[in-house]
């Protein structure tokens, strides 16, 4: 038994990735993790508006952060619909009118709990896109990235790997076909099966779930389709930088464990510390979960989720580009050289 | 430097003083090898000698750092590497129309092509089996189908007969032997030297650098120093074991009269000591 012991500790030294993952991944993970598993929101950004807004502003409480610069011709409701604050607050009428981002689903039950507190007749408190505050409407949307994600990393990653680990991108790598068909040949099959699960994947959702479809179908087809793109490059990447469907696997997991944990859609961003929401804005499914949360429950326009929709983009340019870059090196540069060089003959 | 001269240069496709490093090792240093068609080339050597790296080096898989490779352009290349290179969740019809797609090559011309390689490869009977189904033999025989489905003028095949039973490799043979009679250029990394000694030409490499080279004939003739057949070897540093008896090798000259070595995995075995005794 020593001696298996020994061969064992031998072989797990030289696999760097399982001793990244034994040792530095669990202290890396519970800090991070550890700073965001917070289900309190400290501070709901909010707007005030309407011509007695100033002596409303003054009782807030402290958790209701008046944001300064928002659109002064926009109402409460527009404000909440373009996801500017989680709160806002329609001074205009007798009592005034709060007014509550439902889709906010954290930042929503504090701030009802917090306006509960004020005295009967006070104010009037209306939830808005997610009246019931039901988690489901919530979490469906952020669930289609996250299974798109799944899909797109690991699925994507395998079959990739596969080829490399059975030798036939050897053999492609030497047959006459263009890097670029090759690439487009592995990665269309997976775009196109993600497509389907996606929209499989939402109206199980919307029908199962009774999870509300407000916004433009089109817009949130777009969303979907350049996330794909990120996700999808993000799968050939791991491919290019795994030898065995072992390997890709295992980063593939380490890329998706933090989507799960840090894209708002479990804690909300707003209630993590300042480093740890950074990494979230560093992560795909951050950009998503607004876009699809805001299309489907707020019904938001092109206009208020241009942003996340830029971003996503620019992941998609960066990402999806540096993916055929170092899979396109895999397919023997001498070979395509050659091929390009007197392929017409 | 690379080159692709898209027609036989001279004496056919090949090597040229070529080298190939993976980081500070050096894979291959100045290896040449020329494939001249309608003969088998075999290229030999131990494990890590640089058999693979030349043959990819030749198919354009990996680029040379130094020399010059002489190689015709992707569609007139036929390789089979190390793993088979069969797709094995396709059957064996489809791995054949998806390398005929990659060719471009369709209809009647297809299906004669594709029936008279299976006939050869025996497959005709499997064409709807996974290739993962296959048994080995079976799927190196379909891996060189492939290989051989567009009729290449340089059909590089690396250790195709590894692994395989020795009735499938006469079928392995005679289906080489016949891509070589159709005119193709054959270069063949294999580690059976039986093979090698049926090849028109024999490249060992060992670490990388070019042991001995020629017609089975001359490199027989070419193993430095001279080797004995004995029943007690007198230094077992320089002595093997073949069957029952032992070959003694001897950097000296063979005495007059003394027969050469007898077949390709003595003078292998030789060389190797003749390399190693000249760098002690």
């Amino acid at each position: 038994m020593k001696a298996m012991i020994l061969k064992e500790f031998r072989e797990l030294r030289r696999d760097k990735r399982t001793m990244a993952m034994l040792i530095a991944l669990p202290i890396v993970l519970l800090t991070i993790f550890g700073y965001a598993a917070n289900f309190n929101v400290d501070e709901i950004p909010t707007a005030v508006v309407g011509d007695n807004a100033a002596p409303i502003e003054q009782q807030l409480p402290d958790m209701f952060p008046v944001e300064s610069d928002v659109d002064a011709d926009a109402t409460a409701q527009e404000l909440i619909r373009d996801n500017v604050v989680d709160v806002a607050i329609d001074t205009s009428t007798q009592p005034a009118a709060v007014y509550i981002d439902g889709s906010s689903l954290f930042a929503a039950q504090s701030a009802q709990a917090a306006f509960a507190q004020f005295p009967d007749g006070a104010v009037s408190v209306e939830i808005l896109y997610n009246p019931d505050l039901t988690t489901a409407w919530v979490m469906v949307p952020a669930l289609i990235g996250l299974i798109l994600t799944f899909i797109g990393t690991i699925i994507t990653s395998i079959g990739l790997v596969k080829e490399r680990q059975s030798g036939t991108i050897e053999q492609l790598a030497v047959m006459p076909l263009k890097a670029s068909d090759v690439i487009l040949g592995k990665i269309v099959p997976y775009f196109i099966l993600a497509c389907v699960d996606m929209v499989v994947v939402t109206v199980v959702g919307v029908w199962l779930f009774d999870v509300p479809f407000n916004g433009n179908v089109a817009l949130f087809a777009l969303g979907a389709a350049i996330f794909l793109f990120v996700v999808l490059g993000l799968g050939v990447l791991i491919s290019t930088a795994s030898q065995t469907q072992a390997q890709a696997i295992q980063m593939a997991i380490m890329m998706l464990l933090p989507q799960i944990l840090l894209s708002g859609f479990i804690f909300p961003l707003d209630a993590m510390p300042t480093v740890i929401a950074w990494i979230g804005h560093l992560l795909p499914l951050t950009y998503f979960v607004e876009i699809s949360q805001g299309i489907m429950l707020r019904g938001a326009g092109f206009d208020s989720l241009m942003v996340n929709f830029g971003v996503l983009t620019l992941m998609a340019v960066v990402i999806f580009g540096a993916a055929v870059a170092r899979f396109r090196r895999d397919l023997a540069p001498s070979a395509h050289k050659r091929a390009t060089k007197d392929g017409a003959k | 430097m690379t080159s692709a001269t898209g027609a036989p240069s001279g004496s056919g496709w090949g090597l040229a003083d070529a080298s190939v490093s993976y980081g500070d090792r050096a894979a291959l240093s100045g290896v040449t090898l020329r494939a001249v068609p309608g003969e088998v080339h075999a290229v030999v050597g131990g494990d890590g000698a640089g058999k693979t790296t030349a043959l990819r080096c030749l198919a354009g898989a990996v680029a040379p750092t130094k020399g010059r490779v002489d190689a015709p352009s992707l569609e007139r290349i036929g390789f089979m590497p190390t793993a088979a290179g069969v797709w094995a969740d396709l059957s064996v019809d489809q791995n054949i129309e998806f390398v005929a797609a990659a060719h471009k090559i369709s209809g009647t011309v297809l299906g004669q092509r594709r029936e008279a390689l299976l006939e050869g490869a025996g497959l005709t009977h499997a064409t709807t089996r996974l290739a993962k189904q296959l048994s080995g033999g079976m799927r190196q025989k379909l891996a060189f189908s492939l290989a051989m489905l567009h009729r290449p003028e340089l059909l590089i095949l690396d250790e195709p007969s590894t692994g395989v039973d020795p009735v499938s490799r006469i079928d392995l043979w005679r289906m080489i032997s016949g891509a070589a009679a159709d005119g193709a250029a054959v270069v063949m990394a294999t580690t059976y030297l039986d093979e090698a000694e049926r090849a028109s030409r024999v490249l060992a490499l060992d670490n990388g650098e070019t042991l001995i080279e020629g017609t089975p004939a001359q490199v027989l003739e070419r193993v430095p120093g001279h080797v004995t057949v004995v029943d007690t070897p007198t230094e077992r540093a320089l002595a093997w074991r073949r069957g029952r008896s032992w070959r003694q090798w001897s950097p000296t000259p063979p005495p007059a009269g003394t027969a050469p070595v007898a077949d390709l995995e003595d003078a292998m075995v030789a060389a190797g000591m003749a390399k190693e005794t000249a760098h002690v």
